[in-house]
Formats: structure tokens, sequence, C-alpha cells
């Protein structure tokens, strides 16, 4: 990744695809449907990526990485084939496309770097968007949960699915190094707080995503040919968290939030922590 | 070599000589055969093809741009509502100067669902930045499929070409097909501007208005100049395995009165037609449109009385085909609106349209007429 691109200050899709195109090399190729990175790039003759690029429509990207992966394993190239798509992208219009290019194998890692919200529209609410976060089109919050994209991802038993935060680079460059070992479909679920969207203050980026594992919303795992393996991070923060406030508050688009709703979130985070838990601990 | 099969089995044989290295698709009624012959073809591995089987058309049409930019031969094939599905993509594909082949079995679309013949799916494509040719027997659609290859893939065209064959009428009858052993007829593929990591490029991304329009122009020059490559092909093709096909098949129009313009099935049904009329001492010819983009000239309609069979139809509008040679010729035709939903029309009636035509007037065939 070149300097200077068209990011809005603060931003962890660009932060997080630095690490991701560090990990992958150059021997890479980015397909990146309608999404903020699409705007990252930069304008036409300007690229502010360092490896091809191909832009393709919203819902449209698994296939298209699917169909280039097989014409470069045709040829006999080893060219890593890198989704990296938004959460608008994956859960929703992109969904069926992904589903079908992990049932067929194709051989490509798929990124979702999500923001919890469709971003470079002005943040309207996606699947990806929080239980009670305020949106441009849920203006009085969320009334519905967030998508479990990573379930639905297992579904699929990929060989090998993780996911990671912005936040975290060491372990983000390390997964993505991993999934490229891989035969077949990868996926890596990023964590991208987004300052406009999200409704804090720039230089509160890192520290956002840091907020999210310890409090245990946002939990990093691996799971390789079907088996979990909860990280260190998670784990502390799974023994000793940090409330669950401490999240939300710095928030703009949790502002005003119903505490009914917040109960509702702290028993879904519960559940959450303790499935994953159970399916650690599982012979 | 001589055998007899049916017009999906041709486009497959086609598909069989022009060895695509990725073929993407998605099964739909009429077009399975097609899939399913390339499918045995791979597995036998009678060809060398990798056959990605998508989870629908839009995604077939993006794989086959994802693989088509990293500098390799594609084929997809569809029909109506598959093809309205992948028209996201069609653009695209267009837009993002691919030469994807496609062969699209023509059929009505719903709702009510119909399965049978009609041209409204791939006329909804007109606009596309697609070549489009329409064929008339399963001979045709082999050599035509054959031929969009090395159109497709020349470096002065670069775009899209969708061959198109009438949903069961053509898709589904037995007729003779000499196969041929094609050797250099279609170059090895080279895409001037393939994926290459060693050249990083970014493609198809954010563009202002002081390119964008350069872009969509840079489109309609290599159609204009497709009509070169077209008639070199085709005059090339007919040397090497003596088939000689053009932007239309003109039959006896030299001292016709009166000439039947159609496409497809429905323009050899009008041949038999003229027949019949010349017997009654009709003048009559008939020309039927093979190449719709790039759109033929006409000039040998000029003077003509002109009857414009539409399988198709732009409600508010009229007959697409009678709009658009309204729009060269300058001149007023009897339009008549016939087959569409595989409604039946025989050579009979398109000698009645001769008959009773009234230029300047639309008809319905079956509803608004006496015809």
């Amino acid at each position: 990744m070149l300097k200077c691109t068209s990011a809005c200050a603060g931003c962890s899709d660009s932060l997080a695809l630095r690490y991701v195109l560090k990990a992958a090399g150059p021997d890479t190729v980015l397909v990146v449907p309608a999404c903020c990175t699409s705007v990252i790039q930069g304008i036409y003759p300007n690229t502010a990526f360092n490896v091809p690029v191909y832009n393709i429509a919203f819902g449209a990207a698994a296939a298209c990485a699917s169909g280039m992966s097989n014409a470069f394993r045709a040829a006999g190239k080893k060219t890593n084939v890198i989704v990296y798509a938004g959460d608008g992208g994956t859960l929703d219009i992109g969904i069926q496309a992904m589903s079908g290019a992990f049932e067929r194998g194709t051989d490509f890692l798929y990124i979702c770097y999500d923001n919890e919200a469709y971003g470079n529209t002005g943040m309207q609410r996606s699947g990806g968007t929080p239980l009670g976060a305020k949106t441009t089109t849920t203006p009085a919050g969320k009334t519905e949960a967030k998508k479990d994209i990573d379930a639905i991802i297992a579904a699929h038993d990929p060989p090998y699915q993780a996911t990671a935060a912005a936040a975290y680079p060491q372990d983000l460059f390390k997964k993505v190094q991993k999934a490229l070992t891989f035969r077949g479909p990868s996926f890596i679920h990023i964590l991208a707080p987004c300052p406009p969207g999200w409704r804090y203050s720039t230089e509160k980026t890192v520290e956002m995503g840091k907020l999210a594992v310890k409090s245990g919303m946002w939990v990093l795992y691996e799971r390789e040919y079907g088996k979990l393996t909860i990280g260190a991070q998670s784990k502390v923060a799974m023994k000793k968290p940090i409330p669950l406030e401490d999240y939300l508050a710095p928030q703009g688009r949790f502002k005003g939030i119903d505490p009914k709703t917040v109960e509702i979130i702290r028993q879904r985070l519960a559940k959450n922590l303790s499935k994953l838990a159970a399916e650690e601990a599982a012979p | 070599m001589k055998k007899i099969a049916t017009g999906n089995k041709a486009v497959a044989e086609a598909v069989k000589q022009a060895v695509p290295t990725v073929v993407a698709a998605y099964p739909i009624t009429p077009q399975t055969e097609i899939v399913e012959q390339i499918a045995e073809f791979v597995s036998g591995g009678e060809l060398k093809s990798r056959y990605i089987p998508v989870e629908s058309e839009h995604s077939a049409m993006a794989a086959c741009i994802g693989a088509s930019i990293t500098g390799i031969r594609t084929f997809t094939a569809t029909s109506s509502h598959g093809l309205l599905y992948m028209h996201e993509m069609t653009n695209w594909a267009a837009g993002a100067r691919l030469p994807i082949v496609m062969a699209n079995v023509n059929r009505s679309i719903g709702p009510g669902w119909n399965i049978w013949a009609e041209h409204t799916d791939s006329l909804q494509e007109r606009d596309t930045g697609w070549l489009q040719v329409y064929v008339s027997t399963v001979q045709e659609a082999y050599d035509a499929t054959i031929m969009a290859f090395r159109i497709a893939e020349h470096n002065d065209v670069l775009l899209p070409v969708m061959v198109n064959l009438d949903g069961f009428l053509l898709s589904h009858i037995m007729q003779p097909l000499d196969t041929v052993e094609i050797g250099d007829f279609i170059p090895p593929t080279h895409l001037p501007y393939a994926i290459d990591v060693k050249n990083p490029t970014g493609y198809g991304g954010l563009t202002g208005t002081e390119e964008h329009y350069k872009m969509r122009w840079d489109i309609e020059r290599s159609m204009r100049d497709s009509v070169k490559v077209i008639e070199e092909t085709e005059k090339d093709f007919a040397k090497r395995f003596g088939r000689r096909y053009g932007f239309t098949e003109n039959y006896q129009c030299d001292d016709a009165e009166v000439i039947v313009v159609a496409m497809g099935t429905l323009g050899k049904e009008a041949e038999v037609a003229i027949d019949l009329l010349r017997k009654e001492g009709i003048k009559a010819g008939s020309l039927r449109i093979r190449w719709l983009r790039p759109f033929p000239n006409l000039k040998i309609l000029k003077g003509k009385q002109v009857v414009v069979v539409d399988r198709d139809y732009s409600f508010g509008r009229g007959g697409i085909l009678a709009t658009e040679i309204m729009a060269q010729t300058k001149e007023e035709v009897f339009s008549v609106i016939a087959g569409i939903g595989g409604q039946e029309v025989t050579f009979e009636d398109v000698a009645e349209f001769v008959r009773k035509r009234r230029i300047g007037t639309e008809v319905w065939f079956g509803v608004s007429n006496n015809v």
C-alpha cells in the first residue's frame, strides 16, 4: 500500500489493509467490490495499492475471485487471490456469491473488514450493524442484532477461518499469512472501527478496537479444520472483561441507548462467549 | 465431420473447438443441454477447460470477468431470466473490455412462466456494449460460436459477443451439423491489459467526469471497428470451411418489391414464405438480420415495402426490430408482432403478413388485426 490514500482520518480499514498486503506479499491480486476500499484506492489513473486491484460490482466479489483463482491455477500460477470486502458486501448483497464460492472450495482468501454499516454511502444500517446502534437509516437505534456471519462461514466448513481486529496488527498479520497457506477457501473477519460512523474522535481508532476485544464484544479466534482456538487477548477478556459500558459509552452511535437494550446486548454477549468457550473445550 | 445435432449440442461442439480455459455457467431451460454437454466434455477429458458450476447467472458472468482479466479465454451460456439476472455483470464485462463469449438461448420473460422462444431477453441487453449475432440453423449456431471467439478477442474489438439462438425452435431441434477442426482459425488469446502482478494496476476504480465518457466512446469506437473484423472473420471462415455468412442473410431481395425482415428461426421461416409468394406472382424477398450489434447497413431496403416481424416488444414504443429499422432507413414499415412466448408462426402466416400488409401500421398477430 502506498502513502497518501483517500481514506478518512483514523480509518481502520486502511490500517488493516496495510497489514494484509504486507503479509500477503507482491504475488497477490485484490478483488474489491463497492465499499470504502474502492474509494481509498484513489481516482483513475491513480491507485494507492502496490498490487493489482480488480474492482467489481457490489454483490459479485467472491464470484469474480472464483473465476480469477481458477484461471490462475489453470495457468499454474500460485498468485494469492484476496477478496477485500466490507460488511455490506459480505453479510448482505455479496452473501450468495460468497456462499457459492466457499461451497465450491475456491482457492482464495476472503477478508471482510467490518465497520458495521454502509460506510462510503454515509453510514446506513447493514446486517453487520449491532443492536442499538444509530445509523442514518436507524436514527432511533437498530432494533435487530448483528448477523453472525462467522457461524454462516463455519457452516461451509472451510479449512481456515479467523477473526481479527485492526487494533491488533501482529495478530492480523500472522492470520493472513497462515490463511494463505491453506488450499481452498479461507475467511478472515476484521473488526474495523470507523470514526465518522461510530461517532468517536479519530485518534481513538486503535483504542476502540481494543475496547471491543477487552469487553468481549469482539472475540479473536481461529478455526482450523473446524477446531476452534481462542486468542490470548480474548481469553483474558473472557476471564476478566471490562464493563460493557466502557465500550459503548465513547461511541456516539450508542448515545441515549435504552438500558433494556444494553441488557439484551449484555445477555447476547455472555451467551456468545459461553458458546465459544464450550466449543473450544469440546474434544 | 457430418453428424445430426441440436442447436445446443452444436454450441457445445463449437466451444470444444475454441477450448476456453474457464467456463462458468448456471443451468436454465432451454440452455441446459449446452452446459451439460460442456461439463461432460470436461469430465471426460475431451475439453481441457475448468468448469465452474456457479450458484447464479450473476456469478457466472462475474466469474467469467475475473477469469478473463487474467488473459485467458472464457465462455458461458444462459437464457431469459438468467440473462436478465446477470444484466449488471453483462454491462461490467463490456465496460471492462473483456472478450467473453456467451450463448443465449432466446426465451420469453415471466410472469407467467413461459419457456418458449422470444427475443425480448437479449434485446434488453442491446445497449450494454455486447456484440450480438442471431442464428437460424444448427450449423449456423456452431459456425457463429466459433467465429465469436475470434471476433471478441481481436485486438481491434476486445468486447464480449453474444450468440443468440431460439429456445426449442433451434436449441432442441435436430439438423445436420458439419463439424470442423479449426486449426489456427482462432489465434491464441492476447489481452493487452491482462493482470500482471509485476505491473500493479487498478482496474475499474473510481473514474472522474473527465475520463469516464472517453472510456464509453472507446467502446463505441471498437464497436465500429468490429464491422471490419466481422467481415474479415466471416470471409476467412468461408475460405477455410466453405460456409459464407454476412451481417444479414438476403433471400431474393434484389428484384423484390416487398421484403420481410426478421431474426432467428423466423427469418428462415420467412424464406419458405417467399417461395410461396413468388409462386403467386408476388415479388417478395426476405432479409434476416444476423448481427444486431453492430447494426447492419440496410441500404438494400431503400425504396422497398418492408414487413418487419418482431418476436419481441418494447411497451409504449413498438417492435424493437421495427423501431431499429425505421430509425435507420427513415421509412415506414408494416410491423407485425408475432411469436412472443412461443406463439406458433408458420411460413403460411408470414406469407399472409405480406399479402395483407398495411405499411405504416402495427399489428399483433392473433390479437389486434386481420392478418
